[in-house]
């Protein structure tokens, strides 16, 4: 049976000198195209160690990510990373951000003027063509991210992986950013993988929720389907039993069955 | 609370003319610019003041005709034509000031601009590549302390020439400073940045072009700002010992010939031009780091 992206047996051992730590042990996992999938646990589960091994910026120790048929073992812009921090070049415009990645995926193909065009259309994706012009600097969190989002989707990838997106906004920019993937996802159809900590997040944008257990020698502990229809309005959705149930189940499993144990 | 001015916003409600009458009237420019006027004082003053003081004790302590150093007035009285004339050419040895400090910025300009091509690139390697950082630094480090001079016999027979020879003292004092400060940038490029440049598979060009390069520049302008002081300390010294037409070898002609007021009017111009120097590199940098600051 062959999917769109299957994590085979990874594991991923961290050396420091002479001590060894096993991060991840025996992932498997396999995303369809057009899917939405969270991988949600507690913190230092290695939920970031795995979405950078599928980005190619770690390579597993064994095992292997399988992009189309293919073994990915350097990262690549058809795995576009939207990074926590925004990770956008402060020295360059919003415009320039997003037209650096244009540049470097379409420059054989497209002449300047279409990849100016591509650029804005990016930006309007993400409704930021009014600060196309303004440095990461002089725009809000909310913003940037959505600016590191059109960068992301500017190079066409067939994978988006998006790490800890919304963490380090507040409640209210967080929905409406949760809001405008959600229509975005729906409108490109895109294949997504993302990294979160927060159960409503989880059960509110994906079709599967992966859920890891605790670190070290951390794996997947169970994957929910979350059989929601689409397009999904978060407050509808407040009171929907299918809805209820799933985000009961999540909570069980990182609260019950794999709480959090404090650093020692 | 802001309304918008209209006419029947203003006969509606007497505030509003009342703003309206004081926005006509004129403020005097005194009262208008005063903070401005102020601001200047309380920035040029304090120096007037101090230099002014120092002239004064200097006059005093060095008055009598027979003292070893000149006072300001001897040196105003016996050089004034070395401040007045910058300019003047009386033949291949008699020359201003100004023509013997430009003489001195070409060969630095030179020293100095081989050393930061060469830093910056030297520097950058050494910050990127792990082992060249192992294995070099060391050596940087001990190099660096070396003065400036003790390298003019060596760069003498290399060269064979005091001229290059010169130029070759400036660039290793200059160098050094810069190569550490470019490394230093360069290994503090934050892991965000890689991440970006290997998710978009930038080359080894681009990558220095647009993730290093604007990344490293606080601390390359840094190092280029303490260079540029070295090597303006480093060209009169070694002026001194190479000769020619510059400011340094002035300094030395003139103390052969017991021309006192001549050496204090150049240490003027010396002073003077490295100052300006600095703030060249430091607005340089100010232009190019300009919001480049990691938020």
């Amino acid at each position: 049976m062959s999917s769109f992206l299957k994590i085979e047996n990874v594991d991923k051992i961290f050396t420091h000198g002479s001590a060894t730590t096993k991060v991840l042990e025996n992932i498997n996992l396999r995303v369809e195209k057009g899917q939405f999938v969270s991988i949600i646990g507690h913190s230092g589960c290695g939920k970031s160690t795995l979405l950078n091994i599928v980005a190619g910026l770690l390579t597993a120790t064994s095992g292997g990510v399988i992009l189309e048929e293919r073994e990915v073992n350097e990262p690549g812009p058809d795995r576009a990373v939207v990074f926590q921090n925004h990770s956008l070049l402060p020295w360059l415009s919003s415009y320039d951000n997003v037209r650096l990645a244009v540049n470097k995926v379409f420059r054989k193909t497209e002449t300047r003027v279409k990849r100016h065009e591509r650029t804005m259309r990016m930006l309007d994706l993400v409704q930021m063509t009014h600060a196309k012009d303004k440095r990461p600097g002089e725009i809000s969190g909310g913003m940037k991210q959505r600016v590191g989002i059109a960068r992301a989707l500017a190079m066409e990838p067939k994978v988006l992986l998006l790490d800890e997106p919304f963490g380090a906004l507040d409640a209210l920019t967080r929905a409406h950013l949760q809001d405008q993937v959600m229509a975005l996802q729906a409108k490109l159809g895109a294949t997504v993988i993302m990294i979160t900590h927060d159960v409503d997040e989880a059960v509110l944008l994906s079709d599967r929720i992966v859920m890891m257990t605790n670190g070290p020698r951390a794996t997947i502990g169970e994957v929910l389907p979350v059989p929601l229809p689409r397009p999904r309005d978060r407050i509808q959705l407040a009171v929907d039993p299918i809805y209820l149930e799933c985000r009961r189940r999540v909570l069980q499993f990182l609260y019950e069955r794999h709480s959090y144990i404090e650093a020692a | 609370m802001t309304m918008p001015l209209t006419k029947n916003a203003i006969s509606a409600s007497p505030l509003d003319d009342a703003d309206e009458i004081f926005r006509r009237h004129r403020t005097p420019l005194a009262v208008k610019y005063r903070t401005q006027i102020r601001a200047f004082f309380a920035a040029t003053l304090p120096p007037i003041i101090t230099c002014a003081v120092i002239l004064l004790v200097w006059q005093i302590i060095c008055a009598r005709p027979n003292s070893a150093l000149p006072s300001p007035a001897r040196i105003w009285t016996e050089a004034n034509d070395l401040i007045l004339h910058p300019f003047f050419v009386n033949g291949p040895q008699d020359i201003g000031l100004g023509w013997r400090v430009l003489t001195s910025l070409q060969r630095v300009a030179v020293g100095f601009g081989l050393a930061s091509v060469a830093g910056v690139i030297v520097g950058a390697f050494v910050g990127q590549a792990q082992w060249a950082a192992r294995g070099l630094d060391p050596i940087f480090q001990v190099l660096r302390t070396v003065p400036p001079l003790a390298w003019l016999p060596i760069s003498l027979a290399a060269f064979g020439d005091s001229r290059p020879s010169a130029i070759f003292v400036i660039f290793i004092t200059a160098i050094w400073p810069i190569i550490i400060n470019t490394s230093v940038g360069v290994r503090n490029i934050p892991q965000d940045y890689r991440n970006v440049a290997a998710v978009l598979r930038l080359n080894a060009l681009e990558f220095f072009y647009c993730i290093v390069a604007p990344s490293a520049a606080p601390y390359i302008f840094t190092g280029l700002r303490i260079g540029v002081g070295l090597s303006w300390l480093a060209i009169v010294a070694a002026e001194m010992l190479t000769g020619g037409v510059g400011i340094g070898f002035f300094i030395w002609d003139a103390w052969n010939s017991s021309r006192l007021p001549d050496i204090f009017v150049a240490l003027l111009y010396i002073g003077l031009t490295g100052f300006f120097l600095d703030r060249l590199i430091g607005f340089i940098g100010a232009l190019v780091t300009g919001g480049a600051q990691p938020n």
